[in-house]
């Protein structure tokens, strides 16, 4: 009986959500929705992001937005999950917005490649394209690839190759830690197959997948792997599953090492704590600290902005390469046609704003772009969440050293 | 044995947790019978009350504070909330009671933000306590068992050797006659409800900053405190720490014992091969479903002793 009641209790906040969550507006901005968990335990990393990117869209528009318009960032809330993300892009076609933009969570991007693809089919009067900020499962490019959908963030193979390429050659043993869903899945592949090809010195004495946001105590698992022996965990756990696992292994005090994907964002920082000092690397697109390091004050300053007006770090500063393309793509396709947007956006080469090449990949639509490698640590010009301590760049992997093969065969829509 | 010992340590720390939270839901629903979804709410208030007091005046008032904040807004809560819900039976209190955890995780993100706060470990207490095998046993998860253990002693003796104690209990089972003796019936119950949601608090204060204190963390404790309730019994103080202590060493422990249920049947001279039917289901080592161990006992216990391990009365 209570659960029934609580199920139609939950379906009448989702209605109520769903008349609260678009209002139309006037047809002369370029709409992004914007689709990621606002609530629930992720909701944390998607207001973190929606924050951000307001900040790189107002300046993006400051420089002209694209053809004479401004772009306008729609959010829909999905909780984490697929059904909730395929009512925001019901909502966004209706709308006729022509982008959709989602990061978190490759389970999520795969059911919207699939939607989008069909829609996009069947309804070529209110196409829409897929733009993908941080979904990483390494088949949405390969296997699952769409001429729709363009990746922003390097996929998991891309940051396997660097997190192997980064390890010391001192390490011999490492454990493998991840979530059990496609992303952390893939994560537990691609890293196995690097350090097979790159690193055969290296056991791998350790392989657990955890249920997605589930563990509030990760000492029992510092317990196993230190009875491993490993010297290195790797993991690519996100949100309160990398927060907690970190701070359990600080607390514990053991003498390991961490190589993450997701340290660097949203709560990690003060979740590894002074007592992290040293221990933890983050595979990153960009960290506060890689524009004093290569001399770019013109890109310090903007970031630098940032942070004087939010309390949080501005980890996700790369999404200006985004927001660029997208820019870019548009005035040279002179229309907000989803098809012509895309078509320029395949093979579109692009100076992000530190400098470095970059370029859409015509093949698969991934993003080739720099690449860093992080290590928590004192003595940093910008510190990170007021902890003293922050992120300095151990590691720069440009594009060209990132491109990996591609299985992608898409099919592009015929142009009259 | 390094393992075994380590995880023993490591799974009566959080069963203390747990402990700490489920005692005042047990408190509240075995007297009152209000099933307390805003229980939950209740501890994450307390982490980051103590979070913004520690700031000012230091963790050890905020130890004291903190809870006495969280009991006086259930005491509110159950003065101008709870009372007038009451006439209008369970459904409605347990609507009542959900709504407001909502309402309450949505006032914490509000007024705390979304991303974790930095609550820390007082300095005095972050100190290695004793190092088991090369584990570091911090001090503070010491206090943790400490405090807990003092809270459990505290609250037996005051139901079964105090004066209010006993017209608690009285008033459970006959308020008419409490009331008709001339003591205040609707007082004893908000004390009870206040007093149950300040030791929420107090397993917030001294829990945030063991886990992480942010506004999802309300959301992860809530129903493992409610199998910890239910599989103790209604009723049982006692029920109710045997349970926490069970559910936090099974989570423990599946954690580290890396077995299946392939590895059970080879010990009956089955030999589990992907040839064999529902091949992959046994296969699946024991940490990756060590999260839903308490769920799958909370379905066994209300099927084979719905009344829980020690309960007095029907769920």
């Amino acid at each position: 009986m209570a659960m029934r009641i609580l199920a139609r209790v939950a379906g009448v906040v989702l209605l109520a959500c769903m008349a609260l969550a678009g209002p139309a507006t006037a047809q002369d901005t370029i709409k992004i929705a914007y689709t990621d968990p606002l609530s629930g335990p992720f909701a944390q990393v998607g207001d973190a992001n929606l924050k951000q990117m307001q900040y790189i869209l107002d300046y993006i528009n400051s420089k002209g937005g694209a053809l004479g318009k401004k772009f306008e960032l729609v959010p829909f809330d999905n909780k984490s999950q697929p059904s909730d993300a395929l009512i925001a892009l019901k909502s966004a076609t209706d709308q006729n917005m022509p982008f959709i933009l989602q990061c978190s969570g490759s389970n999520i991007a795969a059911a919207l490649i699939e939607a989008v693809d069909k829609h996009n089919s069947r309804n070529p009067e209110s196409r829409i394209i897929y733009v993908n900020c941080g979904a990483v499962a390494t088949e949405l490019t390969n296997e699952k690839c769409s001429f729709w959908h363009f990746r922003f963030d390097a996929h998991v193979a891309m940051k396997a190759e660097v997190m192997a390429r980064a390890l010391p050659k001192d390490v011999t043993k490492v454990y493998l830690l991840n979530q059990d869903y496609l992303f952390g899945q893939s994560v537990q592949r691609d890293v196995k197959a690097f350090l097979a090809k790159l690193r055969p010195d290296v056991q791998v004495v350790g392989d657990e997948l955890i249920p997605l946001g589930k563990i509030k105590d990760f000492a029992p698992y510092i317990t196993k792997i230190k009875a491993s022996g490993a010297q290195v965990l790797i993991t690519g756990n996100w949100g309160p599953d990398m927060n907690l696992l970190i701070k359990a292994g600080i607390d514990a005090g053991i003498d390991l090492r961490y190589y993450t994907l997701y340290a660097h964002i949203a709560g990690g920082a003060v979740a590894i704590g002074p007592g992290g000092d040293g221990k933890v690397r983050s595979v990153m697109s960009f960290n506060e600290n890689v524009a004093p390091e290569i001399g770019n004050a013109e890109a310090e300053a903007w970031t630098k902005a940032f942070r004087d007006k939010y309390p949080f770090d501005f980890y996700a500063a790369g999404f200006r390469t985004i927001f660029e393309y997208l820019q870019e793509a548009t005035n040279k396709a002179g229309s907000v046609d989803p098809v012509k947007i895309a078509f320029a956006l395949e093979g579109l080469k692009h100076k992000d704003f530190l400098g470095y090449d970059t370029v859409m990949r015509k093949d698969d639509h991934q993003l080739i772009s720099e690449y860093f490698v992080g290590t928590f640590k004192k003595g940093v010009k910008y510190d990170s969440e007021k902890t003293g301590l922050g992120w300095g760049t151990e590691a720069t992997i440009l594009a060209k050293d990132l491109e990996q093969p591609t299985s992608c065969k898409m099919t592009r829509p015929t142009v009259n | 044995m390094e393992v075994f010992l380590v995880s023993l340590l490591n799974g009566l720390v959080y069963g203390m947790l747990l402990f700490m939270l489920a005692s005042g839901l047990t408190l509240i629903l075995s007297m009152m019978g209000v099933l307390n979804f805003a229980h939950a709410s209740a501890y994450m208030l307390g982490a980051y009350f103590a979070f913004t007091i520690s700031q000012h005046i230091g963790f050890w008032p905020a130890l004291v504070v903190a809870p006495l904040l969280c009991g006086a807004i259930g005491a509110a809560i159950e003065m101008y909330g709870l009372r007038r819900v009451h006439r209008n039976g369970h459904i409605a209190e347990l609507l009542f009671t959900f709504g407001l955890a909502l309402i309450i995780e949505k006032v914490v993100q509000m007024t705390w933000g979304l991303i974790p706060v930095p609550y820390r470990i007082p300095a005095g207490l972050d100190f290695p306590l004793f190092t088991v095998y090369g584990t570091y046993f911090p001090a503070y998860r010491a206090f943790m068992l400490l405090i807990s253990a003092l809270m459990f002693g505290a609250i037996w003796l005051g139901l079964t050797r105090t004066r209010i104690g006993l017209v608690i209990q009285a008033a459970l089972h006959h308020p008419e006659m409490v009331g008709a003796l001339g003591h205040n019936v609707p007082r004893v119950f908000t004390t009870v409800f206040a007093a149950g949601t300040a030791l929420a608090g107090l397993a917030g204060v001294i829990g945030g900053n063991y886990q992480v204190t942010e506004p999802a963390m309300a959301f992860t404790m809530g129903p493992i405190v409610f199998v910890v309730v239910v599989f103790g019994g209604l009723g049982s103080l006692t029920g109710c720490f045997i349970a926490s202590l069970l559910m936090g060493l099974i989570q423990t422990f599946a954690v580290v014992l890396d077995y299946s249920m392939a590895d059970l049947l080879r010990w009956f001279g089955l030999t589990v091969t992907s040839a064999t039917p529902f091949h992959e289901v046994l296969m699946v080592p024991l940490p990756r479903i060590g999260a839903l161990l308490p769920y799958v006992l909370l379905v066994l216990i209300l099927v084979f002793k719905p009344r829980g391990l020690m309960g007095t009365r029907d769920t």
